[in-house]
């Protein structure tokens, strides 16, 4: 396999220590004014494919293309990505339309649509975004483009020239590892690594970096929607718990509430 | 969002803003969310300094500067963390690893810093990194550059500043301390005083005289210029002990017989003094950016306790006696900080009069120092306590009104450059 050529599409949703609160009409999020960064497992994704590049590991790392479909902010987090160490950039323009964005399968599409343009051998997405927990896009993906998956990486290992990698995943009751060969899709955890800090000599070359903008027309893509949100609603406010006095105390208000 | 049950240390950075217990009302506040990015004046390149610099200090809670304090302890972590990813050479040259931005940008960096909760301690931690070096990035030649800039950048040379001493205060052409040839370099002796960091430092940039005042042409003539070696036998560095900050030392320095090469000369002899104006502006700059963001943080902590602190059925903050006087302080806070860096941007543009640099420090050290106190009144007993983080941010909002220039000569700056009064000094 002569270079790796990965493909590392992220989001721009609304920073994880934010409260999100719902949308006067229901339909929603409230995303105006509110801070907004890097989807946490999209930092993960990039995070590893720079170390990829830097292990040096049997077969070298070409391209690393970071990848956002959005509104006109998008490009804030390809600058991020392009920070942390990706080469390049492509900005799917999709008009922001306060609808949670294009649904899994578009964006599945519109990935198999780049993957087959720039002759990706690699593809790695954070295992979900933190606004519409889908967790689908990988999947959906490696179905489309008839390659391997590893889902939920903890560990991603490239074991020889050939293309062989080794993913390690946290599965109920201990580690499973998948062994695959190139091209594949893997998708990342929180374990797999500590994402950097972009350092400022590096945010600055990042501002040199090629940032391509396309449409999904460009890409052959159409942004058909298979779901209608009804409703979006708020949970119901956690009750207040009661204190018990005892052991005994804690045995019978369980025994009460059918839990022994 | 799932991702919140995960307790994962890089994950919790910016969850502290939670720990406050906001009620929904303010989660949206400007002066309430921890190191908002909202200000509509911001420049692209600002507003990264202030994401980029937010993320490092979210790794540095509250109680972490409130143990510097107790302890003593140079906050070495936060300096180590700006160093290594290129922060300190935000302003410096590109070819020793800087970024060449502007006063502009580092004065948001600074105000952030103070902001996060590292109030004065954590800006003075690296400040004199920011813009000390200046007058070697202008006046010295290739080779001192690549020898003491490099360094600098990377965080392996820590350095301090020598100018003022303990007879002349601000009058600083009266200096007393001497510089005399001998061989291959100059012999200093004499005292400084008031010098940040020098207990860690490795270097010095210290102004001393060369040629007696009786000797020269002009008064602005007869003082040199050196960046040298601290750490040597011949210079004695005693601590003060002081009000605030005390996890950033300050210090009286005694030397005499200390030998210092020709080499470690910045530009032409007896020319220092025009060197170390170069830049003053810039350091009144970011010393009001850094009492904004301790005045900030102030607010902060005062809008988030008034909202919460229940007292005869409702939030303290409901009362206008409470909320008044915080309101007024955003917008003295607020006010100083249009001039900041409104100071900033002229200087970066090659503007070199002093009053707005000097009217902003002055506007922001008064803001700052004035929405302290009231952060402390608005937690009425608990703002004594140190728990609550505000009696320290008062300890060290006292620095900026006084350093590097008095309010009383930025009066008379302004008295005499501006309204064309009589110098009354």
């Amino acid at each position: 396999m002569s270079g790796l050529r990965i493909l590392v599409p992220i989001k721009r949703v609304i920073d994880y220590a934010i409260k999100p609160r719902i949308n006067k009409a229901q339909t929603g999020v409230e995303t105006a004014g509110v801070k907004h960064s890097l989807n946490p497992f999209d930092e993960l994704s990039i995070e590893e494919a720079v170390r990829l590049r830097e292990r040096k590991g049997p077969i070298k790392v070409e391209d690393i293309l970071a990848l956002s479909a959005g509104g006109p902010k998008a490009p804030d987090v390809l600058r991020t990505a392009m920070a942390m160490g990706a080469d390049r950039a492509f900005h799917i323009d999709v008009p922001d339309k306060g609808d949670g964005g294009p649904e899994p399968l578009t964006v599945a599409k519109m990935l198999q649509a780049v993957v087959k343009e720039q002759n990706i051998n690699l593809v790695l997405l954070g295992k979900q975004a933190i606004d519409g927990d889908q967790g689908q896009t990988g999947q959906m993906l490696a179905g489309l483009l008839g390659w391997p998956q590893a889902t939920q990486a903890s560990k991603v290992e490239i074991k020889d020239e050939a293309g062989t990698v080794e993913v390690t995943h946290e599965v109920d009751g201990g580690v499973e590892t998948l062994r695959a060969k190139l091209p594949m899709v893997i998708t990342t955890d929180l374990r797999l690594n500590e994402p950097r800090y972009a350092s400022l000599p590096n945010i600055m070359k990042a501002k040199k970096k090629p940032l391509e903008k396309k449409t999904l027309a460009d890409l052959g893509v159409e942004d058909v929607r298979r779901l209608k949100t009804v409703r979006v609603i708020e949970p119901p406010p956690r009750k207040g718990g009661g204190k018990v006095e005892d052991v005994d105390g804690l045995v019978s208000k369980l025994k009460e509430l059918g839990a022994l | 969002m799932a991702l919140l049950t995960l307790a994962r240390p890089q994950l919790l950075r910016t969850l502290r803003p939670r720990a406050y217990g906001l009620g929904s009302r303010s989660l949206y506040g400007r002066a309430t969310e921890f190191l908002q990015n909202h200000d509509p004046d911001l420049s692209e390149s600002q507003r990264m300094v202030r994401q980029e610099i937010a993320k490092i200090c979210s790794d540095f809670p509250d109680n972490y500067w409130a143990k510097v304090d107790e302890t003593h302890q140079f906050p070495t972590e936060l300096y180590e963390a700006l160093a290594s990813q290129g922060w300190l050479g935000i302003c410096l040259p590109q070819r020793y690893g800087g970024s060449e931005l502007g006063i502009s940008e580092a004065a948001v960096m600074m105000q952030t810093i103070a902001e996060s909760g590292g109030g004065m301690t954590g800006a003075s931690s690296i400040h004199m990194n920011i813009f000390g070096l200046e007058p070697v990035a202008k006046f010295g030649t290739d080779e001192q550059k690549e020898r003491w800039l490099t360094p600098l950048i990377a965080g392996r040379h820590r350095a301090c500043f020598g100018v003022t001493e303990p007879n002349t205060g601000l009058d600083t052409l009266q200096l007393q301390a001497t510089a005399r040839r001998s061989g291959t370099g100059y012999v200093l002796s004499g005292q400084k005083i008031w010098i940040s960091t020098a207990q860690r430092a490795d270097k010095i940039l210290i102004l001393v005289r060369t040629t007696p005042r009786d000797r020269v042409k002009k008064p602005s003539q007869g003082l040199s210029l050196f960046y040298t070696d601290l750490q040597v036998p011949q210079v004695q560095i005693t601590e003060i002990p002081k009000m605030g900050r005390a996890a950033v030392d300050t210090n009286s320095l005694f030397f005499d017989d200390w030998h210092v090469p020709e080499v470690d000369r910045v530009g032409q002899e007896d020319e220092g003094f025009r060197m170390i104006l170069h830049g003053m502006n810039a350091e009144r700059i970011l010393i009001g950016a850094e009492a904004l963001g301790l005045g900030f943080a102030a607010l902060r902590r005062a809008a988030l306790y008034a909202n919460e602190r229940q007292v005869f059925g409702r939030p303290i903050g409901q009362n206008q006696g409470i909320q008044h006087p915080l309101a007024d302080s955003w917008m003295k806070l607020e006010a100083a900080r249009m001039m900041i860096y409104q100071a900033a941007r002229l200087y970066d543009q090659g503007y070199t009069d002093g009053e707005y640099a000097n009217a902003g420090k002055y506007l922001a050290a008064e803001a700052a120092f004035e929405a302290c106190e009231r952060a402390i009144l608005a937690h009425g007993g608990m703002g004594y306590a140190k728990e609550y983080h505000v009696e320290r941010y008062l300890r060290e909002v006292f620095i900026p009104r006084i350093a590097p220039v008095s309010r009383e000569m930025i009066l008379n700056y302004v008295g005499e450059r501006v309204l064309g009064l009589p110098r009354s000094y």
